[in-house]
């Protein structure tokens, strides 16, 4: 079943379109083809697929860590790092400083003394439900603190866009609720732009305006969902009707990108 | 696990057992050496009597003790002597290591092309140096020292690199998104990250300056121009002077265990926090 791409309801203005993006590794992997994206301004999209579908190569060239072999990133406006939060897989923070500090250091970097940066930090921290947790080192928090501590570091910024790569793949199911949770009430209140790569149907379904399903070998856009369910999203969406209808939609796309990804083998990205 | 808990905890003969078992280990790891060490050296005081051995042969450990005492100004204004080469040694060993490890974490380049000099000074015996360090040196404290330095410095250097190049990709992709500077990054990410490395590389090199101040006077003290502990040994080995021979001896071991001790205190307390090397085992 091909899927045609559908547009979300809602038309905002563009942030970022790829146009055309393909990526090459110098051993001869092609991760990206010819991938055509916009990302528009206030979005919560999702890329979901195998592994190996270049999602997260996509997230890199998105964040400028990486530049494409082909084809343009087009900004709408001038956008500079500052603008762009990342969070990865791991929370990634500095096992020697303290939750303060981590979160401080994006700000740190920029010149801004820890003083002039304490408002910033104290109100993120809230923010993700980490007050009283300043002077805690990672090693005291657990899996799911320390990602709150790493998307507080990603969010103090504040920038208009936030690339998550599978930020809550290695946590337990209660606790990614609850993130998620979380994350969407902290993208409502601000309506930053959200890219979200995951392998998780239900994660995507439940977090995005958009779901772009991606297929492996070459790495493309196979098909886009539009998940049209209003906002706030919670408890109850998470077990209605509405939702396992939409989850089993986004499913079958998926297992449709699957079986038209060449080659037998899913590992490795 | 606190006094209050264990009094409301009734323990299964397992767990009873294990606790048990913990409590001997933590007495154990002190009594047992000690103990060892006792009996050694009542065995080594019963073999001087059993077989009468000249004390000029082997002192009984009673003798040593005493010239230690008896000898103490002469002996520790000489361990002064070898204790402040080795320091300052230990101290420009830390300098000249982690600059060279900062120069060649800033290229790849760099580091290719010095770093088997390194390795070339490390590999070369120092007693086989020093005759050349004799010719081209005049100063005494600079000859040693640069003898205690060229032993010292290798495993802060090789240590202080490993730990730069070893910090986590993502954190390094972190800073680059944030537009850290080199600096920026050599400062709060990358020597942080390296500490835990080159505090490692620092209590073996605390020893080695230790032995390479000994063998530095050792080599100009057989020529007559050296006052540290190394020198009293020869001096004490030509005149069949055994009982100083052996307090000497003794206070440069122990010199030893107390440079590794507090070295081992200092990294304890900078990685005490974070590190899983200073972490206590948690079941």
């Amino acid at each position: 079943m091909a899927q045609a791409p559908m547009t979300a309801s809602g038309e905002s203005p563009m942030l970022l379109a790829l146009r055309h993006v393909g990526k090459v590794f110098s051993n001869g992997v092609t991760a990206l083809s010819d991938v055509d994206l916009t990302i528009r301004e206030g979005d919560f999209l999702s890329l979901l697929g195998p592994s190996g579908c270049g999602k997260s190569t996509a997230l890199r060239l998105i964040a400028g860590l990486s530049t494409p072999t082909s084809g343009v990133l087009d900004w709408r406006g001038s956008i500079d790092r500052a603008n762009i939060g990342f969070v990865f897989q791991e929370p990634t923070l500095l096992p020697w400083a303290n939750v303060f500090d981590n979160v401080w250091l994006p700000l740190r970097l920029k010149g801004i003394s820890r003083a002039k940066a304490a408002p910033a930090v104290t109100e993120m921290l809230a923010r993700v439900h980490l007050t009283g947790f300043e002077n805690a080192v990672p090693r005291e928090l657990s899996g799911g603190m320390k990602m709150r501590v790493s998307i507080a570091r990603a969010m103090v910024t504040k920038p208009r866009i936030l690339l998550m790569d599978e930020p809550f793949a290695a946590l337990d199911e209660i606790t990614r609720f609850k993130l998620n949770n979380d994350l969407l009430e902290l993208w409502q209140d601000e309506r930053f732009t959200v890219v979200f790569v995951t392998h998780s149907v239900f994660e995507s379904v439940f977090l995005s305006n958009r779901v772009v399903v991606m297929a492996a070998r070459p790495g493309r856009v196979h098909a886009e969902l539009a998940i049209d369910a209003a906002y706030p999203r919670d408890e109850v969406f998470r077990t209605s009707p509405d939702y396992a209808a939409l989850c089993r939609q986004a499913s079958d796309i998926l297992v449709n990108a699957i079986n038209t990804s060449a080659g037998p083998h899913h590992d490795g990205h | 696990m606190t006094a209050i808990e264990q009094t409301v905890l009734t323990l299964d003969p397992e767990e009873a057992g294990r606790v048990r078992q913990e409590r001997l280990e933590r007495i154990g790891r002190w009594v047992l050496p000690l103990a060892i060490m006792i009996l050694a050296i009542w065995l080594w005081d019963r073999v001087c009597v059993w077989n009468e051995i000249p004390k000029y042969i082997l002192p009984r450990p009673g003798v040593v003790l005493q010239t230690l005492y008896d000898d103490a100004g002469l002996l520790f204004s000489s361990l002064l002597v070898t204790l402040r080469i080795t320091f300052l040694s230990l101290v420009l060993a830390v300098i000249g290591g982690v600059g060279l490890a900062v120069l060649f974490a800033q290229s790849k380049w760099v580091e290719m092309s010095f770093f088997p000099f390194a390795i070339v000074l490390q590999v070369t015996p120092i007693v086989a140096i020093f005759p050349l360090i004799n010719i081209y040196v005049n100063n005494q404290t600079v000859k040693l020292l640069l003898c205690a330095w060229i032993v010292a410095f290798f495993p802060i250097l090789s240590n202080t690199t490993l730990g730069l190049n070893s910090v986590d990709r993502n954190l390094r992709d972190m800073f680059k998104l944030n537009g850290a500077t080199r600096w920026q990054q050599l400062r709060y990410l990358r020597l942080p990250a390296a500490m835990p490395y080159f505090l490692g590389g620092l209590k073996i090199a605390g020893g080695l300056s230790l032995i390479g101040a000994v063998v530095a006077e050792f080599v100009a003290g057989a020529q007559g121009q050296s006052s540290g502990l190394a020198s009293r040994i020869i001096e004490a080995g030509y005149r069949l002077n055994a009982p100083r021979l052996f307090a000497a001896l003794i206070l440069i071991s122990l010199t030893g265990i107390l440079i590794f001790l507090v070295l081992s205190l200092v990294s304890h307390l900078v990685l005490r926090r974070w590190h899983e090397s200073a972490l206590k085992q948690e079941r």
